[in-house]
């Protein structure tokens, strides 16, 4: 059997949660005399396992606070998990909040550079990709403009091109298919597809069950940090509407 | 393994140390004029106020100008250095939070940027040396010593390198630190023998103490040596400096590692 492309496996996340937020340097040492430091242990995830093949397309699903976004960052490697493992095989490319590696005082040209090395490509790479990422942002007369200028829909379409530009193996995805006007979202659907095509693994994170069953082909549901249902997309797009109702 | 990461991440090392230099001057008429301006205009107002305010240009001592010079843009670039990798990991929260990336990059590579903007700026201390073996009575002594200087300025480098993952890593947890380290600047500045003679000190116990601690005096002292007065270094100091700074090196190294997984939570 080939290995899958994301492996996940009893992974829990706990955080402790001070019950005052103690950030500075005197508040410390005042506590630590009086010896009253209290925390709270909060679970965020819980013995959450699953694997997704290559080539798959996972969606995951749950109401606010259910653990999604800590489960996209255990995944994306930016958290450690407290307990349990997460395997990955290939390049993760990290489609959440897009534009967050952009410097505001960089121009556009420059971001695009500086962007595809946070995510690890040489400059060489990016430079071979640089037209196809202009072109698609549709931000040609801008990129000599400093990215603070921007609008939020314009860095958007400028995140989103480099970070599909760059042909990653693993794709996370949390809801930026609603990125720009209405044309852009079109185009950039379509990219998606095309990606989904090639066969790229995908982690698709929404609230939109709609969205779910015609993107994806499995599903997890996540309440409460643990993993209430896993299986073909819609089915669990039925559990999880069914909840919604209640 | 460190090594290996630190290859693969090059590009980012790159990218973020460009950046930091450009946009240091991009927005100002002179650009990079200022990496020589700024030394050369807070060197003379040191020089003109106390050359005559309190006596420091006194017979005792070589070239007072380039005495001044030479601490204070040693000084200038441990507290600039340290100060942006301090800032480093709060500020780059946003991508922190999102992207898998080695965290020790960012404040690396705000050491890094600094130490070439400052290597720029020894530009002024070469028209400074020039300057003055022609120019009045005290020329400075140059001779084969100045090949020595990369030594003193690479053990400048490490200590930074390992104050700044310290203090990086403190200003995750603790939002006060920032404040408290620019006060310890101002008293290093004023603790340190940059527009003094370190016999001005007098002969109390605790301030002569306090000199010898301070490790930034025997690089400064280093410096002088080889850029001013021409002869070797002293061993004592370079045994000290080398040792704190790499001491200082293994810790800021030790406490990253080992609280760089919390760092998400706090920022």
């Amino acid at each position: 059997m080939e290995t899958p492309a994301i492996l996940v496996e009893d992974v829990g996340m706990m955080f402790r949660l001070s019950n005052e937020k103690v950030d500075n340097l005197k508040e410390y040492m005042i506590r630590i005399l009086k010896r009253k430091m209290q925390f709270t242990e909060f679970w965020a995830l819980r013995d959450v396992s699953f694997t997704v093949e290559k080539g798959e397309r996972l969606g995951v699903l749950g109401f606010n606070g259910a653990g999604k976004s800590t489960l996209l960052k255990v995944i994306a490697g930016v958290m450690r998990p407290t307990v349990g493992r997460v395997e990955i095989q290939g390049v993760i490319a990290p489609l959440l909040e897009l534009g967050a590696g952009f410097d505001m005082n960089y121009s556009g040209r420059e971001n695009i550079f500086l962007y595809g090395a946070t995510m690890g490509y040489s400059r060489k790479y990016i430079q071979e990709r640089y037209d196809e990422i202009l072109e698609f942002s549709e931000l040609k007369d801008f990129v000599d403009q400093q990215v603070k200028n921007y609008s939020s829909g314009m860095r958007a379409r400028l995140g989103f091109s480099i970070a599909t530009a760059v042909d990653p193996e693993v794709l996370i995805v949390d809801e930026v298919l609603s990125v720009g006007d209405a044309k852009f979202r079109q185009k950039s659907e379509k990219k998606i597809q095309s990606m989904f095509d090639r066969g790229v693994t995908v982690l698709f994170v929404s609230h939109n069950t709609a969205q779910v069953r015609t993107l994806c082909n499995k599903a997890i549901l996540l309440d409460k940090g643990r993993m209430i249902a896993q299986g073909g997309a819609e089915e669990v797009c039925a559990i999880y509407d069914a909840m919604t109702k209640k | 393994m460190f090594f290996r990461e630190l290859y693969a991440y090059r590009y980012l090392m790159r990218e973020i140390v460009v950046k930091n230099i450009k946009i240091q001057y991009r927005n100002s008429v002179l650009g990079m004029f200022w990496t020589f301006l700024q030394p050369l205009l807070t060197t003379l107002v040191l020089v003109s106020l106390f050359s005559t305010l309190f006596g420091n240009a006194t017979a005792s001592m070589i070239n007072y100008p380039i005495y001044v010079l030479t601490g204070r843009l040693l000084y200038e670039f441990y507290s600039q250095s340290t100060k942006r990798a301090m800032r480093s990991i709060t500020g780059s929260a946003s991508v922190l939070k999102k992207v898998k990336v080695p965290k020790y990059i960012y404040p690396l590579a705000n050491i890094v940027s600094n130490f070439i903007t400052f290597l720029i700026s020894l530009l002024v201390l070469v028209g400074f040396i020039v300057f003055f073996l022609f120019v009045g009575d005290k020329p400075p002594v140059i001779n084969w010593h100045i090949l020595l200087m990369p030594v003193p300025l690479l053990i400048l480098f490490l200590l930074c390198t390992g104050v700044g993952l310290i203090l990086s890593t403190l200003s995750v947890f603790f939002k006060d630190v920032e404040y408290l380290y620019d006060v310890f600047c101002l008293l290093l500045f004023y603790g340190t023998p940059i527009f003094y003679a370190p016999s001005k000190l007098g002969d109390s116990k605790i301030r002569q103490m306090a000199l010898q601690a301070n490790p930034l005096y025997s690089i400064v002292e280093m410096f002088r040596d080889c850029v001013l007065r021409g002869r070797l270094l002293n061993p004592n100091h370079l045994l000290y400096a080398l040792g704190f700074s790499l001491l200082m090196l293994l810790i800021g190294g030790l406490v990253f590692w080992r609280k760089q997984e919390k760092f998400i939570l706090y920022i």
